[in-house]
C-alpha cells in the first residue's frame, strides 16, 4: 500500500480535479486538467507529457495587445480584452492574473506616494515603478512590533499615501475598549481633514472591490475557458517585508550593523503575518501556488561578489526566516514560488535545505548547470531566459537559448519555461518562438 | 592615531573610529588630516569590495561612519578642503527609470575616489545630460538603468550626445541590473560594469590615472 499522501500532494490533486468550475465544453475541461497535471508533474520532480510553459506576462498583455500601460492600469475592460487576447492567442500552461491592471482609481483616491505609475510619474506606456525610502525610522520596530495595526494606521498610511496624511491624528484604535472611551477618543473623527481622508478610503475602499471583482470574474472567464491561474497567494522574505517597504535598503543595512538583533526579531515577527496574508488568500482563490519575490539578499556576480548581502548576512539575516515562511506554506499544502532575481549562483547550497518536489525556484540568473546538479532532486526550477534576448534577440537566437535550457534544466523533468523576470518589453515574435519551441522541443518522450 | 583610525573605518568599527576622531579633534589635531586619513580608509574599504571581501551592507555602512565624521570635523575646517580630484565624472538613472540604489552606490564611490561627480538623479531626460556635460566639461559619463526599459533610453542618450558634437569627447560607461555586454553594444556605450568599483577602474583608466 502507498503512504499516507502527505498535503502537498493533496491540495495539488484538488488543483488538477478543477472543483468548481465551469467549462465551457469537454475539450476545454480536459485542456485545463492537462495543464495542471503537467505542471504538478514539474514541481513534484516527475517528467510530465513536456515541459510547462508559465510566464510572467505582467505588462505584456499590454505590448502584446497594442493597448497602453496607462490603458490597462485605468481601464478594468481594456485590462481584460487584453489580458484575454494574450492568453487565449499564445496559450499558456498558466496565466498570470492581472494584478497590476484596475488600479489606477485606487492609487489616485490614496494618492500613493511609494509607487509612480503610467500618467502618474511614469510615461503613459511604461509600467509602474516603486519608491523606496525609509517610511519608517530606525528607532520605530517597538513601535511596529507591538501593535502592527496602529503602526500601519497611524505611521505608515500616513507617510506612504498622501490623501491619508490626517490619520497621524487619530487615537490608537486599541483605546477603544468601553463605551466611556467612545467619548473622547473618537474625537480626531471629527476633524475636518480626517473626514476627507476618510472619504478617500472609502472611495479606495471602492476601487479596490472594483479590482478583486474584475479578477474573480477574469479568474472565472479563464478557467471555464481551461487556463490554470498560476498564483493564490503572496508571500515574500521577512527581510524583504521589511526593507523593501518600510526601512528601504539604506535603512536596513545600517539597521543590521547598528541593532542586528532587532532586524532579527522582526524577521521573526514577519514570518506568521505573512503567511496570515498568504494562506487564506491561496484558499480562496484556489490555487496552491504561491509567489515569493526575493530581493535584498541576492548578488549581481556569479561568485556571489559585490552582493547585497553577504553570504554570511544571508544566512543569519534572510534564509532563516525565508525558510521558515517557505515551511509554513508547506506545511498548509501550498507550493512557494520563489522569484529569484539577481544571481544565486552563490547560494545554491544553502537554498537547496528544503523538502523534495515542494517549492518552485525561479532564477533570474544562475549558473544552469550547478543549478541542475545541486538542485535537480529537490525543487523545481522555472526560468529564465534573459529579458534583453526577449526585447532585442531574434526568434532564432531565443529558441538557441531555450534549447539549452531544456537541454540541462528540463532533464528527466522538473522543470517550468519562463523569462528570467517580468518580460514587459519583450517582442511578441520572440514570446511566441519562446513558446512554441518549448511545446515542440520540450516534450518528453 | 593616524593609523588607528583608518583601520577603524576600514574594518567598519562604527564607535570607536567617531571615539578616536573626538579624541583627536579635542587634542586639535588637524582636521584635514582625519578627512585625509577617512579617505585612506575609503580606498581600502574599496578595494576589499572590489576583492570580494566586502560587500554592499559594507559600502553603505562605511559611507554612513564616513559622514559622521566629516560631520563632526566640518565645524574646525578654517579653510576650504581643497581635494586634489582625479576628474569630472556626469552621472544619471536614464529617462523613464526611477531607480537609483546603483546609482548613488556609484557615485559615492567615484566621489570618495577622488573624482567630481555630477549625479543627476534619476529619470534624466538626454538633452539634461547633454547640457551638463557642456557645462561641466566632463570628460566621463555613466549611465544607469535598472529594467529593460533603459535600453532604449540609455541608446537614446547615447545618441543624444553624438548630435550635440560630443561624442568623441566623453567616455561613457553603462551599469545596472539588465546590463552585459550585449546592452553595451546595443547601446553603443565604451563600457559596461558589473558594480560601483568597476566605475571606478574605469573612470581611472579613462582619467589616465595609474
Amino acid at each position: 500500500m502507498e503512504k499516507a499522501t502527505d498535503k502537498t500532494q493533496e491540495q495539488l490533486e484538488l488543483w488538477c480535479s478543477a472543483p468548481g468550475i465551469e467549462f465551457v465544453s469537454k475539450e476545454a475541461e480536459e485542456a485545463y486538467k492537462k495543464r495542471t497535471r503537467r505542471i504538478v508533474d514539474a514541481i513534484q520532480l516527475k517528467k510530465p507529457d513536456r515541459v510547462p510553459f508559465v510566464p510572467m506576462w505582467e505588462y505584456f498583455y499590454a505590448r502584446y495587445a497594442n493597448v497602453s500601460c496607462y490603458d490597462v492600469v485605468y481601464d478594468i475592460e481594456i485590462a481584460r480584452r487584453a489580458t484575454r487576447k494574450t492568453i487565449t492567442e499564445l496559450e499558456p500552461d498558466a496565466y498570470q492574473a492581472p494584478i497590476f491592471f484596475g488600479v489606477g482609481p485606487l492609487l489616485d483616491a490614496l494618492d500613493v506616494k511609494e509607487l509612480r505609475w503610467p500618467g502618474h510619474g511614469i510615461a503613459p506606456n511604461m509600467g509602474h515603478q516603486f519608491v523606496e525610502d525609509d517610511y519608517m525610522k530606525a528607532d520605530e520596530y517597538d513601535t511596529l512590533l507591538s501593535d502592527p495595526s496602529d503602526f500601519m494606521l497611524r505611521r505608515y498610511l500616513p507617510r506612504v499615501c498622501g490623501n491619508l496624511k490626517a490619520f497621524e491624528a487619530l487615537s490608537p484604535l486599541r483605546n477603544l475598549f468601553a463605551y466611556w472611551n467612545f467619548y473622547p477618543e473618537l474625537a480626531a473623527l471629527g476633524n475636518p481633514e480626517v473626514m476627507e481622508a476618510t472619504h478617500k478610503l472609502l472611495e479606495a475602499g471602492q476601487a479596490s472591490l472594483n479590482f478583486i471583482t474584475f479578477l474573480a470574474s477574469f479568474d472565472k472567464e479563464m478557467h471555464a475557458l481551461g487556463f490554470p491561474c498560476w498564483h493564490g497567494g503572496l508571500a515574500g522574505a521577512p527581510f524583504d517585508g521589511i526593507s523593501d517597504t518600510l526601512r528601504g535598503t539604506r535603512g536596513m543595512i545600517l539597521d543590521i550593523y547598528r541593532q542586528p538583533e532587532v532586524v532579527k526579531e522582526a524577521c521573526e515577527r514577519f514570518v506568521q503575518l505573512l503567511l496570515d496574508m498568504a494562506i487564506p488568500a491561496a484558499r480562496i482563490n484556489g490555487v496552491p501556488i504561491v509567489f515569493v519575490p526575493l530581493h535584498k539578499g541576492t548578488a549581481p556576480s556569479r561568485d556571489g561578489k559585490g552582493g547585497f548581502l553577504s553570504l554570511k548576512q544571508f544566512e543569519e539575516f534572510y534564509w532563516p526566516t525565508l525558510k521558515k515562511v517557505m515551511l509554513g506554506l508547506i506545511d498548509h499544502g501550498l507550493v512557494p514560488d520563489l522569484l529569484i532575481e539577481g544571481d544565486y549562483t552563490s547560494r545554491l547550497e544553502i537554498i537547496k535545505d528544503v523538502p523534495k518536489g515542494k517549492c518552485i525556484y525561479h532564477f533570474e540568473n544562475v549558473d544552469i548547470h550547478k543549478a541542475k546538479k545541486i538542485l535537480g532532486d529537490r525543487v523545481c526550477i522555472r526560468g529564465s531566459v534573459p529579458l534583453r534576448l526577449l526585447a532585442l534577440g531574434a526568434p532564432q537566437e531565443v529558441r538557441d537559448y531555450c534549447k539549452e535550457l531544456i537541454d540541462v534544466l528540463g532533464e528527466g523533468g522538473g522543470f517550468i519555461m519562463d523569462a528570467s523576470m517580468a518580460s514587459e518589453d519583450a517582442k511578441p515574435e520572440n514570446v511566441r518562438a519562446m513558446i512554441e519551441f518549448t511545446k515542440e522541443y520540450g516534450a518528453y518522450r | 592615531m593616524a593609523e588607528d583610525l583608518v583601520k577603524l573605518i576600514s574594518d567598519l568599527k562604527e564607535e570607536e573610529a567617531l571615539k578616536i576622531t573626538k579624541e583627536r579633534l579635542d587634542k586639535g589635531d588637524d582636521p584635514l588630516k582625519i578627512l585625509e586619513d577617512s579617505r585612506s580608509a575609503m580606498g581600502i574599504v574599496g578595494k576589499r569590495f572590489a576583492s570580494g571581501e566586502y560587500f554592499i551592507p559594507d559600502l553603505i555602512y562605511s559611507g554612513e561612519i564616513l559622514k559622521e565624521i566629516t560631520e563632526m570635523v566640518k565645524p574646525r575646517l578654517t579653510k576650504q578642503v581643497e581635494v586634489k580630484r582625479l576628474g569630472k565624472v556626469v552621472l544619471g538613472t536614464v529617462a523613464g527609470d526611477i531607480h537609483d540604489i546603483g546609482l548613488n552606490m556609484v557615485d559615492f564611490m567615484l566621489d570618495t575616489n577622488g573624482f567630481e561627480v555630477y549625479n543627476l538623479g534619476v529619470d534624466v531626460p538626454a538633452q539634461k545630460l547633454v547640457e551638463k556635460i557642456k557645462e561641466s566639461g566632463a570628460p566621463i559619463v555613466g549611465l544607469s538603468g535598472f529594467l529593460t526599459l533603459a535600453f532604449d533610453s540609455m541608446k537614446k542618450t547615447v545618441e543624444a550626445i553624438k548630435v550635440a558634437g560630443l561624442r568623441d569627447k566623453v567616455k561613457i560607461m553603462i551599469g545596472g541590473g539588465q546590463i552585459d555586454e550585449e546592452i553595451r553594444k546595443y547601446t553603443g556605450a565604451d563600457a559596461y560594469g558589473q558594480d560601483a568599483m568597476a566605475a571606478v577602474t574605469l573612470a581611472r583608466k579613462w582619467a589616465g590615472v595609474k
